[in-house]
């Protein structure tokens, strides 16, 4: 029988300090990087038009003669780039064609093909993906984006309030929005593009890291009840200890799935696997040092029905991280 | 459980299989395309697996239209994005693509979306052209000879006060004529654009501009005036100055040619003075077809009308025997205005000079659908490549059976003979998964792909914290029959709580989502059910199985 982490027992809860440090500067790395780099949002978001194309092996151009033709077409500051495979380009103007009706995408989405017709020529290119967004539709989607994290979220409160209780939803919800914050700031760190792809990741990263946190508080539930006269820290250290063995096959399992997605699943999906692979170490990571050390303090500052033995475990716990192993079985 | 009899519960599992297997079963469908021989749109059957594919992975494009209110306004917006919408599925419906998508999304936008187009320009007219027709008698009176004058000394008169800035002359109407005078590229501030452009001419600006006399050779017809087509937006624009407007012949209007004509080496357009009421407009249409001239054998479009139409054109060119009428579409005069031989009633037809007879069938498509209550404007508009689409199938295919394969290898090693029992039913999964996605004919788009094999390596938690829980029930020392038991009893809660969740984040992302991220969130929701399911319905029946042939099972391979 192989068993990963089989009653281990290793002090999470204490610590949680040396974890609230990572967390801490990754917080300031993510910072770092959104205040460098600011998110590169795609063009469903900021509107603008996206032209995909493939030239044709015949034909000699290169990014200084597309430049070039854009500025005169009118549509000048666009970001050009050119892929790994030869020939293949992305164009993204981000701006609407001087003097055009920004919400009326056809004159921009115009200005760019004419301009490849000149660099290029006609029927020497092949059209891979295009794209064109006014700037009324990109910001609809910012804000439906965002009601749709801020809704999810008050959802799942709500319906941890009603399974477990109303500090166990908190203590998820905290951990998720940590989960958030830093997948936003490793977006920025990797200068991936936020497409609707990538939102898409994101949701995910935070169903799965919910997922994942739901485990464990599903243990602590049950072992509040099993181990009535033990500390809520013991029982917070014993209840990740005891679901360690699924979580580290199931996050296994994502990531094999997930770095396949990576590595075989093409361009457009790339960024949402990265995302995702990024969210399962950081769902993990929240699980176990945020949302249980979290959990602890909001039983430690509004205690419940269940909050026996909290005081005292809190001030065990803050007496010093070399405290005895506690949880341990039989 | 409630189901507890093995029997019932294998019954169960392959009615499910039976469907699921029934469900993907390639089957004939009902496609509309256009024969590429006599480019007229037809049915095939053809045999294809019946799963819905999005944009992004079988290429075509998708357009969202408002109402461009910038030159017509709507007086009902609400009515008018309605009636749209009728209009735009009959002329899809006949444009030939299949299982096309015109939905309304909010209150005031349209989505289309079309799979397999081939060419987008040609699409993109067919939506968005207004395709509004009227037939109107041309001017015989001279009218506007008559009225050219006064116009140029209200012009002058203006053109004095104008370089001030305080001159009438709309921004629009500047912008307007910078663009048409080709001769001047330097960027130049309004003001000066108006003093430079007009001053020089102000004797009879529009007199000099508009040119009623014969131009060597070219015979002008009736109310006909050729303008340069370098100063078609200059003279568009004086002629919408109120104080010039108000000059212009009562009871008349004018509108431009469709076509150009050369002249020797210049290009000019015509300028049409026309009667302002139409005798009759393309709403009394009730069918119009493409065809071939025999005389010129160039395209042409006849049409047909409806009785009171009938009548109103009887009574219109019985009226005007002799009389020239122009025929306009979307505000532009089709050809150059035929005489009136006789009366005409029921039938007629448009001469499309210089177009194919694609624009021929194309516009006959649009008439036939009626006309746009308000012209149409994109505010998006995206397209996928075919090739690209099935480069992403490809790469989607290849990753989901890697990340298979990596999964099974970890749930045989680590699990054993239960590990293969969960492998089983992971197959399963898949199964159901992608029948579930048949049987609800929902779309499978890239995102939806990439959550469908994100979820094959999710799907397996339910597994995993069961199996989990049956090895801590061993491990206590109870007998292999009680630790399943418990095992799955125990898991549930875990399992229920923790997809909830993520079914819930999944409809918000349902809710905000377009396209292919509603594909995504249909895709998770239900491949989550489908795992939740399998994993703990289909798991357990296989143990049962496994413990029903070896009742005495004292170590449990897991």
């Amino acid at each position: 029988m192989i068993r990963f982490f089989a009653n281990a027992n290793y002090d999470f809860i204490g610590v949680r300090k040396y974890a609230y440090a990572v967390t801490g500067f990754l917080f300031a790395l993510s910072l770092f990087a959104l205040a460098a780099w600011r998110l590169n949002y795609s063009i469903e978001f900021t509107g603008g038009t996206l032209v995909q194309f493939k030239v044709d092996p015949s034909v000699q151009v290169d990014v200084a003669q597309l430049r070039g033709a854009l500025d005169r077409a009118g549509v000048p500051g666009s970001e050009i780039q050119a892929f790994r495979e030869p020939g293949s380009y992305t164009i993204r103007a981000r701006t609407a064609k001087a003097g055009a009706d920004a919400d009326n995408t056809q004159t921009t989405a115009a200005a760019v093909s004419s301009a490849l017709d000149q660099t290029v020529g006609q029927g020497k290119y092949r059209l891979d993906r295009s794209g064109a967004v006014g700037p009324k539709v990109g910001g609809e989607l910012r804000t439906k984006a965002l009601l749709a994290i801020f809704y999810s979220f008050l959802a799942v409160l709500a319906y941890l309030a009603y399974r477990f209780e109303w500090r166990f939803g908190l203590a998820a919800i905290v951990a998720t929005a940590h989960d958030i914050i830093l997948t936003i700031g490793f977006i920025a760190l990797m200068r991936l593009e936020v497409s609707l792809v990538v939102v898409g990741a994101v949701l995910s990263m935070v169903g799965y890291s919910l997922n994942d946190t739901i485990i464990i508080f599903d243990r602590v539930r049950e072992n509040l009840h099993k181990y009535k006269r033990d500390h809520f820290a013991d029982i917070l250290n014993r209840s990740v200890n005891e679901t360690l063995p699924r979580s580290i096959l199931t996050h296994g399992t994502t990531l094999a799935t997930l770095t396949s997605l990576a590595v075989f699943g093409g361009e457009v999906i790339r960024p949402f696997a990265l995302v995702m692979f990024f969210g399962v170490f950081t769902g993990t990571f929240s699980s176990i040092y945020i949302a249980s050390p979290v959990l602890m303090w909001i039983e430690h500052k509004w205690p419940g029905a269940e909050a026996r033995g909290v005081k005292q475990a809190a001030r065990a716990a803050g007496a010093g991280e070399k405290r005895e192993p506690v949880g341990a079985k039989g | 459980m409630v189901v507890t009899t093995l029997k019932t519960r294998i019954g169960i599992i392959a009615v499910a299989i039976v469907a699921s297997v029934i469900a993907l079963i390639p089957r004939a469908q009902t496609l509309r395309v256009v024969d590429s021989e006599t480019k007229q749109v037809k049915d095939i059957q053809e045999k294809r697996v019946p799963l819905k594919l999005g944009l992004d992975l079988q290429g075509g494009m998708h357009l969202g239209l408002e109402l461009d209110q910038s030159k017509r306004v709507s007086a009902d917006p609400a009515k008018d994005i309605d009636l749209a919408l009728t209009v735009l599925r009959k002329r899809i419906d006949e444009f030939g693509t299949q299982e096309p998508v015109i939905q309304k999304q909010g209150d005031d936008r349209i989505v289309v979306e079309l799979a397999g187009v081939t060419d987008p320009e040609r699409a993109r007219e067919i939506v968005q052209r207004s395709a509004f027709l009227e037939f109107r008698i041309t001017d015989r009176s001279e009218a506007l000879d008559k009225a050219l004058p006064a116009m140029d000394r209200t012009l002058q008169r203006l053109g004095v006060k104008a370089p001030t800035g305080a001159a009438p002359v709309t921004p629009s109407a500047v912008t307007q004529l910078l663009q048409g005078d080709t001769s001047k590229k330097q960027p130049i501030g309004k003001d000066s654009a108006v003093a430079r452009d007009t001053t020089p001419v102000l004797g009879g600006v529009l007199s000099s501009l508009i040119q009623p006399a014969s131009t060597a050779g070219f015979q002008l017809f009736p109310g006909e005036y050729l303008v340069e087509k370098g100063a078609v937006p200059l003279v568009d624009s004086l002629l919408r100055i109120p104080e010039v407007a108000a000059l212009f012949p009562r009871r008349f209007e004018y509108r431009w040619s469709a076509n150009d004509v050369s002249i020797g080496a210049k290009a000019y357009q015509l300028l049409y003075v026309l009667e302002d009421r139409p005798i009759v407009t393309g709403s009394s249409l009730v069918d119009a077809k493409e065809d071939i001239d025999p005389l010129t054998s160039g395209p042409i479009v006849t049409f047909e009308l409806d009785r009171k139409g009938a009548r109103d054109f009887g009574e219109g060119t019985g009226k005007n025997v002799g009389n020239y009428m122009a025929i306009i579409l979307d505000d532009k005069v089709q050809g150059r205005p035929p005489v009136i031989q006789e009366r005409i009633e029921r039938r007629g037809q448009i001469t499309l000079s210089g177009k194919t007879f694609q624009e021929a069938r194309d516009l006959a498509l649009t008439l036939r659908a009626g006309a746009l209550p308000v012209p149409l404007k994109i505010v998006e508009q995206g397209q996928v490549g075919a090739s690209l689409g099935a480069d992403s199938i490809r790469g989607g295919i290849l990753a989901g059976l890697v990340g298979t394969l990596l999964v099974v290898l970890i749930m045989a090693g680590i699990y054993r003979v239960s590990g293969m029992l969960a492998v089983g039913a992971l197959g399963l999964y898949i199964l159901f998964s992608l029948g579930l996605l048949s049987m609800l004919g929902a779309t499978l788009t890239l995102p939806g792909l990439a959550g469908l094999i994100l979820s094959v390596g999710i799907a397996v938690d339910a597994n995993v914290l069961i199996f989990e829980r049956i090895r801590e029930e061993l491990a206590l020392g109870k007998t292999v029959r009680l630790s399943i038991d418990e095992g799955f009893r125990h898991a549930m809660n875990a399992i229920v709580d923790s997809n909830v969740t993520t079914v819930m984040t999944a409809l918000f992302l349902f809710q905000f989502g377009t396209g292919p991220v509603k594909g995504f969130a249909v895709t998770l929701t239900i491949g989550v059910l489908a795992s939740m399911v399998t994993a703990v319905f289909v798991t357990r029946t296989f143990y049962m199985i496994w413990l029903d042939k070896q009742p005495t099972m004292q170590t449990l391979s897991i």
